[in-house]
This record gives structure tokens, C-alpha cells and sequence, in this order.
């Protein structure tokens, strides 16, 4: 189920919308949480509409018009979404609403703007767009889940699907995740985040959306061969024989990649799972980090795959992302490992068209 | 990419019945599920009606297997998934890929609203167990580990027509090959999120709701789960039971008219109905029974009903909306009239639509009024429309 990456673009907690360069410079932040740098909104969208939009909302549909722009199409054949949260800022305003107001005559707004599907909802209205619209909330495979829906529609007879992952931080959500133990207690440089030894991550966040397409074009990033995700593995060598099978079923061995783009987000128990596969099935292999750049949250695998795409467009890694082993003079071929709380595992396999 | 999908199970909680046998025949006496709220603890008890299961949650937990602290959502859909895949018999057929693709618009919020009473007011405060269910995701994790479903889950979420898609790709992943056999549908707990989202646009009807009434007032809320089980051509023919129903079409459309209303003329529910026929290859008149979306909204009804005459005008089929029984259970709403559609098509039934006063002057069809059964019914059409303009029409056809 091949497919071509014809645009990408990525609203992040680096400067990765409309910026020219390719991540020349990485932003650093001290603290445990990342939030996006964010454009005007007003140059892109209809100002009487971003005063209602929140923050998720406005970054999703300005990257889905950036990635519309850049590939030249006006309206696409359909838009698939995939969220862990959703409307965080929506939900967690109408709640409190709700709560402090003693269920009385509420606004309707935060309401209306909480459902999950109120990002792609907006996009087809604003595009005015009829086509086939579809959302997925499933953790942190939800972009995955939307990456297989699109694929699946190329090989039904569309093309040009806008595909997208995105997730919010809130500081209620920050609040909540913060006492879970998910983000580090002390405050770190994003630039440190894999030196700390200690337990947990950086809160991040983020939207980025890819025009998927059928057919062969000078412009297009890259290919993606294929999407794979497992669920809680019992052992690290369940996970390595999942991510054998992945290869078996590519026809591929280790040898064949050129750079794994994996999923480490500076937490010692998280990152295990990761050193233990270095030295089995991802052994020899030239890999880089991303969530030192972008932080941890749901749907950072958006965030990989716009990273990976550039990388093969450009056959360039930036310094900023500080490559381990030796880099192939062509890069060819790029693999996304990520887990999440070892519960959802997922593999996105690359590569140059 | 293989061509049929059959139906081989079906699963169903609602608040007209704990199972398909006590639905149906709820259906049959015209028995409805609406009645003053008594589960849900809420200001608005005995304001606003509600189609609530008539079950506490420690009594769910005895059907479901949970612990009665998980998530009332979690446990509906457990019973009706798990239902609808008893009911399949694929259980006891070895090797075959499955999987589980669930829809719900609120996850765990019934606990997380519990959790906000503490934490509003301080946010180091509110027990974060209550949390576990919040993303979506999570409920149809719980279920499909304990359903023993590996190979693929999914959760999808939009809005009102959220279990409809979830059938679609349950469907599709069979077509692509990925899986043999998937239970697809939809799972919603009602919830004081939702009750006070609704209540705020305005559009809950104070008395029992009149779906296509000329004097209808809105929509009454339900709660409940709805699943089938979708199998390939190949599982298909091996089973014990010949299936019977097929999914013949199917067709996701966006209104992109509205954030939450639905277009004067109905292009979203009309797209939706014409793209599941081209698919099925069906000609509107061989459409017998269409199951509505029917909510009792001014603005539903009114769109629903415009796009019918303007695709079967003049040859109507039965039609009737079974929300006048089970209320709108939202992101279930497709899953549970997904169940009832293809009962339709094994029984020859048509639905009543309960409470039909006085037809809507605007329109040149009426809906069913009487239960009937051994009717000729080959094809049903079931519509879903939702906020965000997310409208999805499902046809299931006599094998």
C-alpha cells in the first residue's frame, strides 16, 4: 500500500511552520513542557473565526492549509484526523463551567468545540469540502490509525488525502499528567533531555498534516511503504519479533535502513525499551532522537514523520537533531519507532520516491 | 480487494433492553425506553427525560466483568461486544485475524466529570483513577483485551455518526485484508457532559421526543452500546449459520454547511444516502425500510426529511426512527440501529415511530406508526448525521 507524501507542514514547539530552513536551529527551553511556536493566525485564517478557535484548533487547521498550499490542491479527496485528546481546552472549560455553575444555562461554544471531530469538521467547512471526513481517538496511535484509513482510500480509487495528528497541552492537562508522574519533577534544558537519568519527560505538543497522494510527482517528500502498530507486548522479545515480523513483511532487513527516528522522550524506564532493541533488532543502524524537539505527547509520531519526510526530501539530517553512527551518503530509507508507555507500539516505514 | 462483508453477529444494550431478545421485544409492544432520569445523578432529574439502561452500575459490572468503579461506558460496551461476538460464533473458529472497532463520543467521561467536582476546586485534588477512561481509546482497549481481540483496535469519534464509521472500517479493513472478521459499532453512557452540552444548544425536547411530528420539540438523550460483527466472503461460508445480511453500501459525506446544524436542503444526509446506494448498486426503490436518524430536532427532521423526497420521491419506502424507543445514545446511535436494521432484514420487521401525532406538513411521506413483521424486507438503509456536519448512511441487504 505504497504512497506518496506530496506536502507536510507542522505547527511545533520548534520553528517548523513556513520557516524555509530545515531546523537549522533548534529552540531550547528550559522547564518540562514544550508549547508550540505559533504563526499569526490572522494572515491565515479568517480572523471573526480564530476568536473562537483554541489553540488545537487554530494550529491544525493553519498546518491543514499550509499542506494544502504547498501541494497545490484546493480542496482534498478526504480529511482523516487522529487525536488522543481532542478538544482539551473546550472540554476542560465546559466542565468547569459545568462544575462551578452547578449545571445551570451554560455556554454552548465550549461545548459544541469539545467533540473530537470539531478539527476536521472545520477544516471541510471552511474548505467546503464534501468529502469523506473521518477522526480517530485511539491513544497514541490515533495518527496511525488515520495514516491507515488514508492508505487504505488511495487503494480505493481517491486520491489527495489530508491526513493529519494533533494534540494539545492545557494547563489542566499539564496539571493532571504532571501529578500521573508522566513529566520530570525538576526543571531541564530540552537540549538535556537524554542526559538527566532520571524518571520522566517533557510535555509536548503539536499539529501536523501530510497530503497523501497515488501519483508520482517531482515534488513529492517520500513514500510511505507501511503502518504497523502492537499492543502491550509481554516481553522485550515479543517486541523485537513484532518489529522482525514488520521487516519480514517489507521484505527488509536491518541493513536496509538508513536512519531510525525513535520514540525516546529522557524517561530511564521509558528509554530502556529503546538501548534493549539497539542491541537486538535495531543493531548497526544510524538513528536520531525527536522528542527532545518536540516533547512527549500522543501524537509525536506526526511530528517524526514530517521530520523523516524532510530528511529524505533533503538527504539532509540538521545538526540540531545530533545523529548517532555513521549516515549513508543517500538516505533511503527511514523507519519511525515509537512506544508509549509501552502500551501501543508503532512502526512507519519511509522512504525516497 | 474482495467485495462482500457479511454480518454474522449482533450485540445490544439499551434502554429498551439489556440484550437483542429484550430490544426486540420492547420493539414489538412498543414499549420505550425514555422515562425520568434515575441512574445519572443530575440537577436536571425529572426535568429532562432520558432512554437510560435500567441498570446500576454494580449491576453492570456483574454482566460486564468489570469492577463497578470502571467506567459505565467501558461496561455497555462490553455487554453488547461482547453479545454480539457470542452471537457470531467466531469465538470458537482458531487462527483468524480479529479485531475491534469501537466508537464513542465521550470515553470515560462520566468519571472525569466526577473528577473535575474536586479538581475545579483545588488541582491537586480528584482521585486520577477516575481518569483512566478519559481518552477515548481506553475504552475500547479494556474491551478488546478482555474480548481477547489482538490483531487490530480502533476507536473512532464523530459525533452522532460515530458508529456508523466505525462499521465502514471495520468493513474496509476486511475488504483490504488486513482482518477476517471485526466487531464494529458503538458505545455512550449518558453523561452530565453531554445532558448539559445539549440542554445548552437548546435542543432537548421536555417530554418524550416526537421524531417528524409537525409540533416536534427536540431530542431526548439515550445511553448504550450497539455492535455487529462483520466477517469476510471466506469466514463467511464456513460458519454454522448462514449469516443472512450482508453490508452492501456504505457512504461517509460531509454537510460542511454548519459546526451543528444540518443544511435547509439536506446535500450532507443526501450525499451520504446516494453514495451508499451507488455502492451498493441498489436503485432507490429497492430500498424497503429506512431506519432514520429521526432525532425530533426542528432542524434533523426537517433536513433528513427534505433529502428522502429529494432521492425517493415517488416511491417511498417504510420508514421510522427507533430513537423514539432508545432516545439518541449519540456515538452509539448507528451501532444499536445497526443491530435493529439487520433484525429488520432477518424478520422482515418494520419498526413503529412511536408517538407520530401529526405528520410534518412539509413533507409527502409519513412514517410508520404499527410493529410489523414477515414483511418483504430486502434492503435497509440506516442514516447517522452528527455535529460537524459528519453525515454516514449504511445499507444492509438480504443475502
Amino acid at each position: 500500500m505504497k504512497v506518496y507524501i506530496r506536502s507536510a507542514a507542522c505547527i511545533s514547539p520548534q520553528k517548523t511552520f513556513n520557516n524555509p530552513s530545515f531546523l537549522d536551529e533548534a529552540v531550547e527551553r528550559v522547564g518540562n513542557r514544550l508549547n508550540c511556536i505559533e504563526p499569526d493566525y490572522n494572515e491565515i485564517i479568517d480572523p471573526k473565526l480564530t476568536r473562537r478557535m483554541s489553540r488545537v484548533i487554530k494550529m491544525s487547521v493553519a498546518s491543514a492549509f499550509a499542506c494544502l498550499k504547498n501541494a497545490g490542491i484546493d480542496k482534498p479527496e478526504a480529511i482523516v484526523t487522529g487525536t488522543a485528546y481532542g478538544c482539551l481546552e473546550d472540554t476542560g472549560t465546559f466542565l468547569t463551567n459545568m462544575v462551578e455553575q452547578d449545571e445551570e444555562p451554560l455556554s454552548p461554544v465550549a461545548f459544541v468545540q469539545s467533540t473530537h471531530n470539531t478539527i476536521g469538521a472545520q477544516i471541510a467547512l471552511l474548505l467546503k469540502c464534501n468529502s469523506y471526513n473521518n477522526t480517530f481517538v485511539n491513544g497514541s496511535i490515533s495518527f496511525e490509525n488515520a495514516l491507515l484509513d488514508a492508505m487504505m482510500l488511495l487503494a480505493e480509487n481517491t486520491d489527495h488525502i489530508l491526513v493529519g495528528g494533533m494534540d494539545e497541552i492545557t494547563d489542566m492537562s499539564h496539571a493532571i499528567l504532571s501529578r500521573t508522574g508522566l513529566y520530570k519533577r525538576t526543571p531541564i534544558s530540552n537540549f538535556d533531555l537524554f542526559k538527566s537519568g532520571t524518571k520522566g519527560t517533557v510535555g509536548g505538543e503539536g499539529a501536523a498534516f501530510f497530503l497523501l497522494s497515488n501519483t508520482a510527482n517531482e515534488n513529492n517528500l517520500a513514500c510511505i511503504d507501511d503502518v504497523s502498530t502492537f499492543h502491550k507486548p509481554a516481553d522485550i522479545t515479543e517486541t523485537a519479533r513484532q518489529i522482525e515480523a514488520f521487516f519480514e513483511a517489507q521484505s527488509i532487513d536491518s541493513g536496509d535502513i538508513d536512519l531510525l527516528i525513535w520514540g525516546n522522550n529522557g524517561d530511564t524506564k521509558n528509554d530502556e525499551i529503546y538501548s534493549q532493541l539497539k542491541q537486538s533488532v535495531f543493531s548497526g543502524i544510524a538513528s536520531i532522537n525527536y522528542k527532545n524537539l518536540c516533547g512527549e505527547y500522543p501524537v509525536s509520531t506526526a511530528f517524526a514523520s514530517w521530520l523523516g519526510a524532510n530528511i529524505i526530501k533533503s538527504n539532509h539530517i540538521p545538526d540540531s537533531l545530533n545523529p548517532e553512527g555513521s549516515i549513508n551518503d543517500k538516505i533511503r530509507r527511514v523507519l519511525i519507532y515509537n512506544h508509549y508507555q509501552n502500551i501501543h507500539h508503532s512502526l512507519i516505514l519511509l522512504s525516497s520516491c | 480487494m474482495s467485495a462482500a462483508v457479511f454480518v454474522a453477529g449482533a450485540g445490544v444494550i439499551s434502554g429498551i433492553g439489556n440484550n437483542v431478545p429484550e430490544c426486540l421485544s420492547a420493539l414489538e409492544n412498543s414499549t420505550t425506553g425514555i422515562d425520568r432520569i434515575s441512574y445519572l445523578r443530575t440537577n436536571h432529574q425529572g426535568l429532562l427525560p432520558a432512554s437510560e439502561v435500567k441498570l446500576g452500575n454494580a449491576e453492570l459490572a456483574l454482566l460486564s466483568g468489570f469492577q463497578p468503579s470502571t467506567s459505565r461506558n467501558v461496561m455497555l460496551s462490553m455487554i453488547a461486544a461482547k453479545e454480539a461476538w457470542d452471537n457470531s460464533g467466531i469465538n470458537s473458529m482458531p487462527g483468524l485475524r480479529t479485531g475491534f472497532v469501537s466508537a464513542t463520543t465521550i470515553g470515560g467521561m462520566d468519571k472525569t466529570e466526577n473528577f473535575f467536582v474536586d479538581f475545579v476546586a483545588d488541582h491537586n485534588k480528584g482521585r486520577l483513577r477516575d481518569l483512566a477512561y478519559h481518552e477515548c481509546g481506553n475504552v475500547s482497549q479494556a474491551v478488546a483485551e478482555k474480548l481477547g481481540i489482538k490483531h487490530h483496535v480502533s476507536t473512532i469519534s464523530t459525533a452522532c455518526s460515530s458508529s456508523a464509521n466505525a462499521i465502514m472500517y471495520g468493513a474496509r479493513l476486511i475488504k483490504h485484508n488486513i482482518l477476517d472478521a471485526v466487531i464494529a459499532g458503538g458505545t455512550d453512557a449518558l453523561t452530565r457532559f453531554t445532558l448539559n452540552g445539549f440542554n445548552t444548544l437548546l435542543i432537548l425536547d421536555e417530554q418524550y421526543c416526537q421524531p417528524f411530528d409537525e409540533n416536534r420539540r427536540g431530542l431526548n438523550l439515550g445511553e448504550g452500546a450497539g455492535y455487529i460483527v462483520l466477517v469476510s466472503e471466506r469466514v463467511a461460508s464456513v460458519l454454522k449459520k448462514d449469516p443472512g445480511c450482508s453490508l452492501s453500501g456504505y457512504c461517509n459525506f460531509n454537510d460542511a454547511y454548519h459546526q451543528t446544524a444540518s443544511s435547509p436542503e439536506g446535500d450532507g444526509p443526501y450525499g451520504a444516502m446516494i453514495g451508499a446506494l451507488k455502492m451498493s448498486g441498489l436503485q432507490p426503490e429497492d430500498i424497503d425500510y429506512i431506519n432514520l436518524h429521526g432525532t425530533g430536532t426542528s432542524n434533523n427532521d426537517s433536513s433528513e426529511g427534505a433529502a428522502i423526497k429529494r432521492l425517493f420521491e415517488p416511491h417511498y419506502p417504510k420508514m421510522s426512527s427507533t430513537k423514539t424507543f432508545t432516545g439518541h445514545t449519540l456515538g452509539a446511535s448507528a451501532g444499536i440501529e445497526a443491530v435493529f436494521s439487520t433484525l429488520a432484514i432477518k424478520a422482515g420487521i418494520v419498526y413503529p415511530n412511536l408517538r407520530l401525532q401529526t405528520p410534518m406538513a412539509e413533507l409527502p411521506f409519513v412514517p410508520e406508526i404499527n410493529f410489523s413483521r414477515n414483511q418483504n424486507i430486502k434492503n435497509v438503509l440506516s442514516n447517522s448525521f452528527g455535529f460537524g456536519g459528519n453525515c454516514s448512511s449504511l445499507i444492509f441487504s438480504k443475502n
